[in-house]
């Protein structure tokens, strides 16, 4: 891990894999809530942790050289709980989905509902959630032309990606389903219903 | 108290200091592009600093206050008329019940900020009442015929008799400290950043200021990884052209940021055409 300097207030911290910076978001966002850090954002994302706000930026990467965090072992039991998005599994691209992966439709949802996802990172739009846990050999391409407009609940793939779109926006993801969950709520506190480091689950819709 | 918006302008949307605190859920900051014009502005009117008011682009807007109150008018140089009186921005101005307050078109600049005694009290979201134009968190851009509440009035307009105004410049020189990644670009490309002018281009808005000039070269090919974003983070496309990104800045972004700038209110009054000059450290 390497800090960066990003303009007068901020600090990146440039990791090694996203097992890495699941480790230090932990680490940061503890020690900010235990008062031993001082920033206004602490952005995971798929490389790196931005620390933006932060009164002394070199101080505060003096201290970030000190810490050596634990990796974060969880277990079911862990202390983030698991998420459950009721997924009815008939986006317009599965199809396409199994046929990248040499399966059948019914096996291509197996799969999904068969991983444990975690949110590695938001962005895009409030409420979207980066989920990794889709093994590399099942990664797809996202479209060439992408949609002018993926519905809201749209559960969709792109890369080593699953994502669920929080509200109707053009999109190149792959949709395999659609959820009634709401996925960002202002008046809910997180407004965020998956944030950075939940565990997720895209189950079947009964 | 309630203000009614006679003319709503090109975009005039509620502003006020933003939401920070929210970006890891990808929600972006948002807030006043210009913010020491607003908070100069609330000063005026007795407001504390992070109230929200109104923030015009280029063609200013007109309010009608249904009760006798107090505004403020600054940001740039535009025609200001109170109660059908010409007036001078950058003081405050008393206006009888029923009584217009008219901003007229920039004549430098590009954003003019109206406070109102009491502050703009439309319900806030997530902690501000920011209009979001990447995101459409916060109310929508001001019609003709809204209508706006305002908050009580906390104190009296503040005793100033003089607002010293920015010379229209047709030059900005942004300091600019270089990363986080510097190291994607060749030292030909640092040179022209800093050796180099730049033009502020029409497709500039509320989300960043795109300029025009000397493309940048890449010392390295592929993509970067998506990372956060920070105000005044200056990216650079495939295409080379440099973007700086202003308050409704997307939370992440997978273009290399060469650099970034601290001062991004005098970005949000440069028009496009506006050259601008970086100034750092040479590698």
């Amino acid at each position: 891990m390497r800090v960066r300097r990003v303009g007068e207030h901020g600090l990146l911290l440039d990791c090694v894999d996203a097992g890495q910076v699941e480790t230090w978001r932990a680490e940061l966002w503890r020690r900010r809530a235990a008062g031993e850090l001082d920033a206004v954002e602490i952005v995971p994302a798929a490389r790196t942790v931005l620390l933006d706000g932060v009164p002394d930026p070199a101080a505060t990467a003096t201290s970030i050289a000190r810490w050596s965090p634990q990796p974060v072992i969880e277990t079911t039991t862990g202390n983030s709980p698991e998420v459950a998005i009721p997924t009815a599994y008939d986006g317009a691209d599965l199809p396409e989905i199994a046929a990248f992966w040499g399966t059948t439709v019914e096996a291509a949802v197996e799969r999904l509902t068969s991983i444990e996802f975690r949110v590695a990172f938001c962005g895009f739009a409030p409420g979207f959630a980066y989920l990794t846990g889709l093994p590399e050999q099942w990664t797809v391409p996202r479209l060439a032309t992408p949609r002018p407009k993926v519905p809201a609940g749209s559960v969709a793939l792109a890369g080593a990606y699953a994502g669920i779109y929080p509200t109707a926006s053009p999109g190149g993801w792959r949709l395999v389903g659609r959820t009634e969950v709401t996925l960002f709520d202002v008046h809910r506190d997180p407004p965020a219903r998956l944030v950075p480091g939940a565990r997720v689950r895209l189950v079947r819709a009964s | 108290m309630v203000i009614e918006v006679v003319r709503a302008g090109a975009l005039t949307t509620v502003q006020d200091l933003g939401r920070p605190g929210y970006a890891h859920l990808g929600v972006p900051r948002s807030g006043a592009l210009d913010a020491p014009a607003l908070r100069l502005a609330n000063r005026l009117v007795g407001n504390p600093e992070e109230c929200a008011g109104l923030e015009t682009t280029v063609t200013g807007c007109a309010i009608r206050l249904v009760d006798a109150g107090t505004v403020a008018v600054t940001g740039v140089d535009a025609p200001v008329r109170a109660a059908g009186r010409p007036a001078d921005p950058g003081r405050p101005l008393a206006i009888p019940a029923g009584g217009l307050v008219e901003v007229g078109p920039a004549r430098t600049g590009v954003r003019s900020y109206l406070a109102v005694a009491g502050g703009i009290a439309v319900e806030p979201v997530l902690g501000s009442r920011a209009t979001d134009t990447l995101s459409g968190l916060g109310p929508a851009p001001l019609r003709d015929g809204d209508t706006l509440p305002t908050g009580p009035v906390t104190s009296a307009p503040a005793p100033v008799d003089f607002v010293p105004w920015p010379a229209p410049s047709t030059m900005v020189d942004l300091p600019i400290r270089l990363g986080p990644r510097d190291d994607w670009f060749t030292d030909e490309a640092i040179a022209r950043l800093l050796g180099t002018t730049y033009t502020v281009t029409p497709v500039s808005n509320r989300v960043g200021a795109r300029l025009a000039g000397v493309a940048l070269p890449r010392a390295k090919v592929g993509e970067l990884p998506s990372e956060g974003i920070v105000l005044g983070a200056v990216q650079v496309p495939a295409d080379g052209q440099p973007l700086i990104f202003l308050a409704d800045h997307p939370t992440t972004g997978g273009y290399p940021v060469i650099g970034v700038v601290a001062d991004v209110a005098r970005l949000a009054q440069a028009r496009p055409g506006t050259t601008v000059r970086f100034h750092g450290p040479q590698r």
